[in-house]
């Protein structure tokens, strides 16, 4: 892999943005311009994406040279050894498509928030503060350095939402972004308590941290003996229940969703942005890179009274979620809260994807069923990880257009706005697209992922995927509602001296997300080898 | 390593002292002098104790160096003698025979545990020393007895004699006494003084006792039945060559433990052990000041009550010294109770880590909140010794220090806004992050620190605690009658856990409400943004969160080759 002067590229990912957020966040005092920081921040975060496409590419071209192998490992340092933590980095094929979505998202939230005037440089310190945690989460190869990244995510995106939130009602003292903050935090933070224990628990039965090691000895750990005084087949449940529902949170899948509409409803729009684009993958990411590969058995265990084993109970959950994360969003009056519940329903989908990897993974490891379809399962499991990144590019699109309207506006209520494609053809259009996009409009990316996770899940849960498909009938409701009451129908006479085109920062922010829908939608091609890759290398090993 | 030499240790002990005396004598008037040596004293003191920290570090990791010459040890399968590790691992060692006919001696040194101990100390002394800086009532005598204090407790953390550590022990709770009754909040600090001085003193009194106990034991022991191992052990290096039979000192005391001194029976009586008599006073005795539960109740009203300064030494120093001579008087010296009563008291402990937090949530008075957050924490340190065993106690060694500087960090800040806004009651605080950036980014980070937030210290404390009650699950039972208790940390350790989501709450609360929130411009007009010595206290309080937080290697090797004596004489590991 690459360095930069002599330092290791993906360490250069995880504390770049670290550093750019003192040096942003010092400016403040140094230099009185609100400009400068703006400037720095914007800057800092660019020469960070284009590291972050250079790693892609170059993981492109080593990746597909290592064969099986699934990570290429660039930093491998002690760190704290009396617990058998090191530092160590390395990258595979989905690490490498999130680095990327992550460091293209960064620079362009620090664009969205170009206007924001109240502490700005703390405001973008904070944006880069968040690159690193979620930085630090996709490379990292030891399960406590992941757990400290993890963790780290929420602290900036806890103060974004606390400090520069949306503006209090008129008549309330406390505004609903305090509450919120709050809510999010408590409940990101209480949900990863079972992950922390669980990790404490392997680290300890395991002596080591190490994310490749675990995959091959914690699943066969003691197996059929006993562990703590109880059978070990139950600690282990356990504890994939500690991260099965910390990273449920995150995802979110239905019924842990509910702290989502919320946060994305108080958040200004870079925090939104990453809050979507980003944050929710990391849940996504643990459940691929950590809860499949750490606990096959139990993802095959049968649940008591529903009769189904636990990768379809997750199936059935990402579904509901898809179906009720339609309703709901289409009975939203909010068009942000309309958003976030979109991300709901299309992050089911993944939870799709994940389920069915999960089941073919644990059938093959188990040797429950040899003549499982792997092919399938590749082919669900390449769609998630798109999904994954083209839920980045269109949530972040979509929540920097609704923020870019509330900024104008100062109301989120769908009631209030109404034909304002004639005041802002611009906006209209991009939103338009980035509505279809996210609707799964063939040629454009959205329809891509989708269709490889249908394609991957029918053989294996027929009837939940078709139920699926009905429920992006009702996306295709919300959707459809939400640029009406926005673009269409008599125009809203408050804003008739109103200027609601989005600002020339604005159009730089969204121009690369457009491309990017576009580019996926019709040459997928460009990013899907490297996941198919690292996909196949997985099964592969699980094979040999 | 023992010499008659002089070493760096006497010099930390003596400055704080020299300077006090000094201070008495000056004109109360000349305030800046006043100031100005306490400053020079308490710097010097820091400046040495980072000294201590970085040359003990190099002693753990060099080449050859203590870690490596530990791990051979263990690899090599070999019966392990704790006393033998005890003994190297002490450095900058000076020993002077004070009173040879009662084998009483001078006689310092640092091992891993207390070398960070000692660093802390040296940082709370010079942030104590600032944030007093504008103190109007008396400065010269607060100065006076406040350098004291920092002496008596440099003094325990070095200490290897147990009459040396019992006098120094009680050289800082009497200064403590005079500071809360003298310069603290006048609705309650003659109550408070005078019930945080006699909690500590009956705590005490009954470990001493225990001492005596174990000094004649111990002495009996040498002179009959375990003469040669004297020999053996004077010959060999461990003990000084003028060792008699009775000795105070630790490592006397340690050997003498090894050898099965105490599994002796008390009065003859069959089945009253001596170790397992002795243990609860030993270690309940200093855990009183370490806010064990139920002997906490001191601790909050103690707090409070005291000067900023004061709270700062109180919390983040004086509360490691009980969690310390608990540690090193009782588990070390009386490894069989140990394992006898350990298994019940950690759930102590655990009252201690869930309970204070909800304590602490409850309250309006945001130093309460710090107040029981302390007991909360503290609870953590207790916890981690109950694992005994090398990772619950190497996290709980850390959490000493992690918890030191929190907490200081956090009484500091109180502090500094009670200072200015002359209320602590937080529904009418709200805002100061406006006016006092640098103390709410302080409040932040303390408070990710107290939360077990990753990247701070706290995380790196913590971890390894719990990791260390999920290793005990299997090792530990507790017979109760005829039931025999198994597994059962497993299920405290989860208990535990929820007291990390009740800190995360209040310290949102507090934060939300003292430094976020509605600024009352009206009520506040006064309220200007602290100075630089407020600054510098932050700074060095704030940083080593950070530092450790992200870099553990930097502390954690050293708390670890600590911790091994430990574990060798607990039996295992």
């Amino acid at each position: 892999m690459i360095d930069v002067f002599g330092i290791d590229a993906l360490s250069v990912l995880v504390f770049g943005p670290a550093l750019s957020a003192f040096i942003v966040a010092s400016l403040a005092s140094l230099a009185p311009s609100k400009q400068l920081g703006r400037w720095v921040a914007l800057a800092l975060s660019l020469l960070l994406a284009l590291l972050s496409i250079k790693v892609f590419a170059d993981y492109q071209v080593a990746g597909l040279a290592i064969g099986d192998e699934q990570f290429i490992v660039t930093q491998d340092s002690p760190w704290f050894e009396a617990l058998g933590a090191r530092w160590t980095l390395g990258i595979d094929g989905i690490s490498a498509v999130m680095v990327l979505l992550t460091g293209i998202l960064t620079p362009l939230a620090i664009l969205a928030s170009w206007n924001i005037e109240d502490r700005s440089n703390m405001h973008l310190a904070l944006l880069l503060l968040f690159e690193t945690g979620s930085m630090g989460v996709f490379v990292a190869m030891d399960l406590m350095v992941f757990f400290l990244f993890y963790e780290l995510t929420l602290v900036p995106m806890y103060f974004l939402i606390n400090q520069w939130g949306s503006l209090p009602k008129s008549g309330v003292k406390f505004s609903g972004r305090f509450y919120a903050s709050t809510k999010f935090m408590i409940y990101s933070f209480g949900g990863t308590l079972g992950m922390l224990l669980a990790t404490q628990l392997i680290g300890w039965s395991s002596g080591t941290y190490n994310m490749a090691d675990l995959t091959a000895t914690w699943p066969l750990f003691r197996q059929g003996e006993a562990l703590l005084g109880i059978d070990v087949s139950a600690v282990k449940a356990l504890a994939f229940a500690g991260f099965f529902v910390a990273f449920c949170i995150k995802v979110p899948i239905w019924p842990f969703h509910t702290w989502l509409p919320d946060a994305h409803g108080e958040a200004p729009t870079a925090g939104s942005m990453l809050l979507a684009g980003i944050m929710l993958k990391l849940g996504a990411y643990g459940f691929i890179r950590l809860v499949i590969p750490l606990f096959p058995e139990v993802w095959l265990a049968e649940v008591v009274i529903i009769g189904v084993n636990v990768a379809t109970c997750f199936a059935i959950l990402s579904v509901v979620g898809i179906v009720l994360g339609a309703f709901a969003a289409f009975g939203q009056s909010d068009i942000k809260r309309l958003v976030a519940y979109s991300s709901v329903n299309h992050m089911g989908f993944v939870g799709i994807g994940i389920a069915v990897l999960a089941q073919t993974y644990a059938q093959i490891w188990s040797g429950s069923d040899p003549n499982a379809d792997v092919q399938t399962a590749i082919l669900a499991a390449n769609g998630t990880v798109l999904q994954m990144f083209n839920h980045g590019l269109s949530s972040a699109g979509m929540f920097l257009l609704a923020g870019a309207l509330y900024h104008k506006t100062h109301t989120r209520e769908l009631s209030d706005y109404g034909g304002l494609w004639v005041k802002a053809p611009v906006f209209g259009g991009i939103l338009l697209f980035t509505s279809f996009a996210s609707l799964g409009l063939p040629g454009l990316n959205g329809f891509v992922s989708e269709f490889l996770i249908v394609r991957g899940a029918w053989p294996v849960y027929t009837a939940l995927t078709a139920i699926a498909m009905i429920g992006l009938l009702f996306t295709g409701g919300y959707i459809l509602k939400g640029i009406r009451a926005v673009l269409h129908g008599p125009f809203n006479m408050r804003w008739r001296d109103y200027n609601l085109e989005l600002t020339p920062a604005e159009l730089l922010a969204i121009a690369p997300l457009l491309v990017l829908m576009l580019l996926t939608g019709v040459y997928p091609n460009w990013i899907l080898p490297i996941i198919n890759t690292t996909v196949s290398a997985i099964f592969a090993g699980l094979a040999s | 390593m023992v010499s008659t030499g002089f070493s760096v240790l006497t010099a930390i002990i003596f400055i704080p002292i020299i300077a006090g005396v000094v201070i008495l004598f000056l004109d109360r008037k000349n305030r800046d002098l006043v100031r100005g040596i306490g400053v020079t004293a308490a710097s010097a003191a820091l400046a040495l104790s980072l000294a201590v920290f970085f040359g003990y570090d190099n002693y753990v990791k060099q080449a050859g160096g203590l870690l490596e010459t530990q791990a051979a040890m263990l690899a090599s399968g070999a019966e392990l003698s704790g006393t033998q590790m005890f003994v190297d691992a002490l450095a900058f060692e000076q020993r002077v025979v004070w009173v040879e006919s009662l084998g009483i001696a001078y006689h310092v040194g640092v091992d891993g545990v207390s070398a960070p101990m000692v660093l802390l100390t040296g940082m709370v002394a010079v942030a104590g020393v600032l944030i007093s800086w504008n103190i109007q009532d008396r400065l010269r005598e607060f100065m006076a007895v406040f350098m004291f204090l920092v002496a008596g407790v440099f003094g325990v953390f070095i200490a290897v004699d147990l009459f040396m550590l019992f006098f120094f022990y009680e050289l800082a709770i009497f200064p403590m006494y005079l500071l809360i009754a003298g310069w603290g909040w006048v609705k309650l600090r003659e109550y408070a003084a005078m019930k945080l001085t006699l909690y500590i003193l009956v705590g005490s009194v009954f470990a001493l006792v225990g001492a005596v106990a174990m000094y004649f034991a111990a002495g009996d022991y040498f002179s009959g039945a375990g003469a040669d191992v004297l020999r053996v052990a004077v010959d060999g290096g461990i003990l000084p060559p003028d060792s008699g039979a009775y000795s105070w000192s630790i490592v006397h005391l340690t050997l003498a433990a090894e050898n099965g001194a105490f599994a002796i029976d008390i009065l003859g009586i069959a089945g009253l052990n001596f170790a397992k008599f002795w243990f609860p006073f030993m270690f309940l005795g200093f855990g009183v000041l370490a806010g064990v539960f139920p002997f906490h109740n001191w601790s909050p009203d103690g707090h409070v009550a005291a000067p900023t300064a004061v709270s700062m030494i109180h919390a983040g120093v004086l509360m490691k010294v009980g969690a310390f001579a608990a540690l090193r008087c009782g588990m070390q010296l009386l490894p069989e109770g140990a394992d006898t009563h350990l298994p019940w008291m950690v759930f102590l402990t655990l009252i201690n880590v869930v309970y204070g937090a909800l304590i602490a949530f409850r309250q309006r008075d945001f130093k309460y909140v710090i107040g029981f957050s302390s007991v909360s924490h503290m609870g953590l340190v207790s916890m981690g010794w109950a694992t005994m065993n090398q990772t619950g106690m190497t996290g709980a060694g850390i959490q000493m220090f992690s918890h030191g500087a929190m907490t200081a960090l956090f009484f500091g800040v109180v502090g500094m806004v009670y200072d200015r806004a002359h209320t602590r009651d937080i529904p009418s605080l709200g805002g100061f992050m406006k006016v006092m950036p640098w103390v709410g980014i302080a409040f932040v980070i303390g408070g990710l620190t107290s939360m077990g937030m990753p990247g701070l210290s706290g995380f790196i404390a913590e971890f390894p605690i719990f990791q260390g009650m999920w290793a005990a699950s299997e090792q530990i039972t507790l017979q109760l009658g005829g039931f025999q208790l198994s597994n059962y940390y497993s299920v405290l350790v989860v208990i535990a856990a929820l007291g990390i989501v009740i800190t995360a709450a209040y310290v949102l609360r507090v934060a939300g409400q003292v430094f976020f929130g509605e600024f009352d411009a009206e009520r506040f007009h006064d309220v200007g943004n602290i100075e630089m010595t407020d600054r510098i206290v932050l700074i060095i309080l704030g940083a080593p969160l950070i530092i450790l937080g992200l870099y553990p290697p930097i502390m954690a090797p050293m708390i670890e080759s600590g911790i091994r004596p430990l574990i060798a004489l607990l039996g295992g590991g």
